[in-house]
């Protein structure tokens, strides 16, 4: 039997990301330069056609994700890459694909805002315009690496996702993770879970394109499979046709959030370090989170019960695995490369149980782990 | 005979239909509605149909017509 | 008695209650039959077709007919239909827009998508109005007329769509108004057959918001006013630019050839596959 030995490769994250969705299954991109994303667009023009794929350089992000909406309709697993100033353009869209409920995964690779702020630095700074920047209520999940590894993982997952759940998935990534390198090895393909759309079980005259089968998730055809219905940005009933009806609309935008938040227990991805005798816990993802797993074994080795959880999950905000840690530490440490905005989210629902410590840095450097050390010793009590 | 029908459930009486019918077949009744006067001079050239913007009024032609190549001949 | 059936009945939704939304006389309708026809006449199977628009009162069109329909985001129907006609060449994607839909905030996509060439049969229904937002300016509303958004009268040129169209690439360019029903089938239909980016000026009354303006009291007025101003491309030829001032030229502008995207796309990856 020929033994196989795993090559280690070297991949920069953005590449990762490229590995990630073709293994996923992504058959479709389309995108426009910009720094720090534009290696992902690059390698895709590369292997797009290679693998039987499409790629296309639209004339913006909003045409982008617009080509993306549409190729998804027709049935391929679609993804685009932007950063801070594309990934505002894409915003409508962004809404159209939730309202829609159409698969799509969209990567910014974050740098410095407002406007076009620091195009080459890091920053964290998008963290509430993925979760807000689309108008009206709504769900979103986004995903948030803090290594080549995971910036391939998470890839995978936001297309499981973004097709489990027929909803847009963002990959919200700090400019240093798209940009080192690292070894990784990376798995074979068939030991993945690919996940698929819900594809519909009757024949086309009893489709209802947007009747709820129970979980929440309508099944989705693609245009051409004989499936002829109709899809709009507008408030629909069941069938798709526009309604104001307020019987048909509720149940809509209450059911667009509780097919996800109904797993709010499945979407729980962090990694906890040294967590369990903490005193003083630091929340962090991203570049940060790296960080902040130096300063907490550096701490340890000096005495200090510190642990860190890794969120990779930044929306929906993990509630219950952050209510455990507020209700089991004295205090949390949040350090961001923004003023502070995950932090937020934990004051949020932290209901006074413990202290909650910030440490934001927008400059446009990263935050080292001797400045969290520091910071984890000040607070320490 | 050709017979011009009205849907007048669809109609909106925008009168697009009697205004532009070459033989003045149309005129409006009471209500507005179109309505066919003169059914003898219909031509069945369709353009009555092909103008209404609510598919509110329908030609069928007769055997005569039918024959007749035009626009819409194949009808 | 049985009513004669008319041959939309074969095509609208019988879900969706009629008549339709638009106002009465409005000339969305008479393009939306003459669509239909033309595609009942080539008999282009129901599955393979998509039927995109953006937001307008165009925009309400796909949803009444028994298509894969899309209604997408205002002006962006030509980036929808890219990725739709990419992804599954062997769909039939049209896109029907309004004036202010296609040249206004979606100008940008349209000038791609001709110069891109990916095959698409666009019609643009150019009523030079916003009518579903009541009637302010579009990019096609003629110079100093009074619009709800020009109270004092409007400053800007109104440019010719079709003109763009051409100089953008597109590889089919004509124009028809909702009278010329005729003209307007055979126009649709060489869009439709047309291997590349065709687009169809559809001159459109509007009734509600355009009438006044226009100094039009009636759809009828409307359309007599597009019977009297129209020229023939073949006319036109004859004419000069101060005989063409203000007149509407009808029929097919631009025929030409050029690969399409999508072809040369397929071409590369059956290149790449061999490898
Ligand atoms: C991004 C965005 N801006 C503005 C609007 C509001 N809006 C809806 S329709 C429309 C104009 C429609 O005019 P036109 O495209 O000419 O279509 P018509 O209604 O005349 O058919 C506008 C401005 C919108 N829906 N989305
Ligand atoms: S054109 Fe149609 S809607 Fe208008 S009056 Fe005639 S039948 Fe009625
Ligand atoms: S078919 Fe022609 S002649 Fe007959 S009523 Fe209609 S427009 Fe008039
Ligand atoms: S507002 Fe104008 S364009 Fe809109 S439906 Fe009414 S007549 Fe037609
Ligand atoms: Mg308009």
């Amino acid at each position: 039997m020929r033994k196989v030995v795993k090559k280690q490769v070297l991949l920069q994250g953005n590449e990762a990301c490229v590995e990630g969705a073709l293994m996923a299954g992504c058959r479709f991109y389309a995108g426009y330069p910009i720094t720090p994303a534009t290696e992902i667009m690059e390698i895709m023009a590369e292997k797009m056609p290679e693998t039987g794929g499409v790629f296309i350089q639209m004339e913006d992000e909003i045409a982008s994700l617009g080509a993306v909406i549409g190729a998804s309709l027709a049935g391929m697993k679609s993804m685009t890459a932007t950063s801070g100033p594309g990934f505002s353009l894409m915003q409508e869209h962004i809404g159209f694909a939730g309202m829609a409920e159409v698969p799509c995964v969209i990567v910014d690779v974050m740098r410095a805002g407002p406007s076009t702020g620091l195009p080459t630095q890091l920053s964290q700074g998008d963290v509430m315009q993925a979760r807000w920047g689309t108008h009206g209520d709504h769900p979103i999940i986004v995903l948030a690496p803090s290594s080549v590894y995971e910036f391939f993982e998470l890839t995978v997952q936001a297309f499981n996702l973004s097709e489990r759940y027929r909803t847009p998935v963002i990959l919200l990534v700090d400019e240093v993770v798209a940009h080192m390198r690292e070894g990784v090895i990376l798995p074979a393909k068939n030991s993945l879970e690919i996940e698929e759309r819900p594809h519909p079980t009757v024949p086309p005259e009893w489709y209802i394109p947007y009747a709820d089968p129970g979980t929440g998730v309508p099944p989705m055809p693609a245009f051409g499979d004989g499936y002829r219905y109709h899809v709009t940005g507008l408030y629909h009933d069941v069938r798709g046709y526009p309604t104001v009806r307020t019987d048909e609309v509720e149940p809509l935008i209450h059911r667009l959030f509780t097919k996800i938040s109904k797993d709010f227990d499945r979407l729980q991805w962090f990694d906890a370090f040294e967590t369990e005798d903490a005193r003083v816990t630091v929340i962090a993802y991203g570049c940060v989170a790296r960080a902040a797993h130096r300063a907490v074994r550096q701490a340890r080795e000096k005495g200090l019960k510190v642990g860190l959880i890794k969120l990779k999950i930044l929306w929906p905000f993990m509630r219950r695995t952050i209510s455990g840690i507020l209700a089991n530490s004295q205090k949390v440490l949040v350090p961001e490369l923004n003023v502070g905005q995950i932090s937020r989210e934990v004051k949020r629902v932290n209901e006074s149980r413990c202290e909650v410590v910030t440490l934001n840095k927008v400059d446009g450097t990263p935050i080292k782990p001797a400045e969290i050390l520091q910071k984890l010793g000040e607070i320490y009590s | 005979m050709n017979k011009v029908e009205i849907y007048r459930g669809w109609c909106k009486k925008c009168d697009i239909c009697i205004a532009f019918c070459p033989q003045k077949v149309l005129e409006a009744d009471e209500e507005s509605y179109p309505t066919v006067v003169s059914p003898e001079k219909c031509t069945g050239c369709l353009l009555c149909e092909m103008r209404c913007p609510d598919f509110a009024i329908v030609v069928n032609k007769d055997e005569e017509s039918r024959k007749e190549t035009g626009p819409a001949a194949g009808k | 008695m049985r009513q004669t059936e008319h041959l939309v009945h074969k095509y609208l939704r019988s879900s969706k209650r009629f008549p339709h939304i638009w106002c009465a006389g409005c000339g969305i309708g008479i393009f939306m039959q003459a669509l239909i026809r033309v595609i009942d006449q080539n008999e282009y199977s129901k599955d393979d077709i998509v039927l995109i628009s953006g937001i307008g009162c165009s925009g309400r069109l796909p949803v009444y007919v028994d298509f894969n329909t899309l209604h997408t985001t205002h002006g962006r129907a030509l980036t929808f239909a890219t990725g739709i006609k990419l992804a599954n060449p062997r769909l039939k994607v049209i896109t029907v827009m309004g004036d202010g839909d296609a040249v206004a905030i979606g100008g940008n996509h349209f000038i791609h998508a001709a110069r891109r060439n990916v095959e698409i049969a666009s019609f643009v229904l150019n009523n030079s109005v916003y009518g579903m937002t009541g009637g302010q300016s579009s990019p096609t509303t003629p110079y100093g007329v009074i619009t709800a958004s020009a109270p004092y009268g409007n400053l800007e040129p109104d440019f010719d769509i079709c003109r763009l169209a051409e100089a953008a690439g597109a590889v089919f360019v004509a124009r028809a108004t909702v009278y010329h029903t005729q003209l307007l089938d055979r126009l649709i239909d060489k869009a439709l057959k047309k291997k590349g980016a065709a687009v169809v000026e559809v001159v459109s009354q509007c009734t509600t918001y355009a009438g006044h303006f226009l100094k039009l009291k009636s759809p009828v007025d409307m359309m007599k006013w597009q019977k009297n101003n129209s020229v023939t491309v073949e006319k036109a030829k004859q004419q000069s630019e101060a005989e063409l001032e203000g007149k509407i030229v009808i029929g097919v502008l631009v025929d030409r050839e050029r690969p399409s995207y999508h072809e040369q796309y397929q071409s590369l990856l059956a290149e790449k596959s061999k490898i």
